[in-house]
């Protein structure tokens, strides 16, 4: 989608402000947001992709008006109602509804050190055939899709080169909306930032990015 | 969906109380990106009330949420990248693992996993500077730097990092001569990017250690060099 999260070449959004000796989190309910959110995750009712469009789908002035944990928090309720495992009156009343199930964790603390050890992989062995291959010259296609999209706004109508076949991946543009993983090639494909921005870049900078098959097409 | 969450927001307000005013100028004594934070004490109770009701739905493991937040304020961190850095200085072949097969070599050295599942070394030069962002969300690579820095995932960086990485270096202290090339890593699928900063010159002395020692959170992000003397301490 077209929203305020795909923010890549947007002036007036002012300095950055590093903190020093900034703690990994800033309060304790960011912390247990970050936790909260990978504990649910293990019911198994969304996936990296779903919790991603459902952050992009907080209206653009809250987006920007909110800090980064307060919009995990934001969409993470939102999942937490779709997916059916917690009610709305739960979550403004506090409490569980009458008749509603009581459930044994799924991730429970000895999952925790195998799910940061060993992540969850979105490569997928399945032969599938790319459709480009290192040293093409490539458009990346001029989309814009409601739902979730991975392809930045600044990139599309833009030619640029494959510079290396990463493998085959699962798609998010699918796999966000329960679509199927439609797992395609991606690839490293470098756009010279004069065919980005213009004149105003410098000669021989550059951007990469990851892209799928399906944001492609042959120039 | 607007509605619950402002609801969310406005009962949180009511049932914040005079208690939590501590909470409240913790986080305005940060300096940073809390100026668009809504009522920090209200987020602690309605985050509290949350996790009450999940635990009690039987649907989250406290131990996990306490061991997870532990794993990530104590364990996984800036350091782990510094280790990988300095043994690729080092130690030439390990240098060309890492280059052309990023997981295997990081995982040489124990490191590897969530966010970080897919990883791409690249590496710095008197010719080429890497910088890494991310301009839809956050992506990062946490089993080498941890999570991100507030500045990291803000708006400010995010949005200007593409269309003027120079200014963004200059911003952090760093000019870069116009005949550098500069490489921007939009982390838009899910790899992840490690810069490998270019060793310091009059650095041949120091020991692995030592060299790990020197290497600095923003140096593998791409906002800065690493250099002998670290002033301000590492980040």
């Amino acid at each position: 989608m077209n929203g305020i999260h795909d923010m890549g070449g947007m002036h007036g959004m002012g300095p950055i402000q590093p903190e020093k000796n900034e703690p990994v989190f800033h309060a304790r309910w960011e912390g247990r947001v970050f936790a909260l959110r990978r504990a649910m995750g293990a019911w198994g009712k969304w996936n990296i992709d779903t919790s991603r469009y459902e952050i992009e789908l907080v209206p653009p002035a809250e987006y920007l008006r909110m800090s980064y944990y307060e919009r995990q928090l934001a969409a993470f309720l939102e999942l937490l109602v779709k997916s059916g495992l917690v009610g709305r009156g739960e979550i403004d009343s506090g409490k569980p509804s009458e008749g509603s199930p009581n459930r044994s964790p799924v991730f429970t603390v000895d999952k925790v050190a195998p799910l940061v050890a060993k992540g969850v992989p979105t490569r997928r062995n399945v032969p599938v055939a790319p459709r480009f291959q290192a040293g093409q010259r490539v458009r990346a296609r001029n989309m814009h899709p409601v739902g979730h999209t991975r392809l930045p706004r600044y990139a599309r109508g833009k030619a640029g080169m494959i510079e290396r076949d990463y493998g085959v991946f699962v798609f998010p543009d699918t796999n966000a909306h329960f679509l199927g993983e439609k797992p395609q090639h991606a690839y490293s494909v470098r756009f010279a930032a004069r065919e980005l921005w213009g004149e105003q870049a410098a000669p021989r900078d550059s951007v990469y990015l990851a892209m799928w098959d399906d944001y492609l097409e042959p120039v | 969906m607007t509605t619950t969450r402002r609801d969310f927001l406005s009962a949180a307000t009511a049932a914040a109380g005079a208690a939590m005013t501590g909470d409240l100028s913790h986080a305005n004594a940060q300096g940073h990106d809390h100026e668009h934070q809504a009522v920090p004490s209200d987020l602690t109770l309605r985050v509290k009330a949350l996790e009450s009701l999940l635990v009690e739905k039987g649907l989250v493991d406290r131990a996990a949420l306490d061991a997870l937040i532990d794993t990530y304020e104590h364990k996984i961190g800036p350091r782990n990248g510094a280790r990988v850095v300095a043994r690729a200085w080092v130690d030439p072949a390990y240098k060309q693992r890492l280059l052309t097969d990023s997981n295997a070599a990081i995982a040489e050295l124990g490191y590897g996993g969530q966010q970080g599942e897919h990883m791409q070394v690249v590496e710095n030069s008197p010719q080429v500077h890497n910088l890494v962002v991310c301009t839809l969300c956050s992506c990062y690579p946490w089993p080498v730097l941890g999570l991100p820095p507030v500045w990291y995932k803000s708006a400010p960086y995010r949005s200007r990092s593409v269309i003027d990485p120079r200014g963004v270096l200059r911003e952090f202290g760093l000019e870069l001569p116009e005949d550098v090339e500069v490489r921007v890593w939009d982390s838009t699928a899910e790899l992840r990017y490690l810069v490998l900063p270019e060793r310091p010159a009059g650095s041949k002395e120091l020991s692995e250690e030592a060299l790990a020692a020197l290497v600095t959170r923003d140096a593998m992000v791409g906002v800065a060099k690493v250099t002998l003397s670290q002033a301000g301490g590492p980040v």
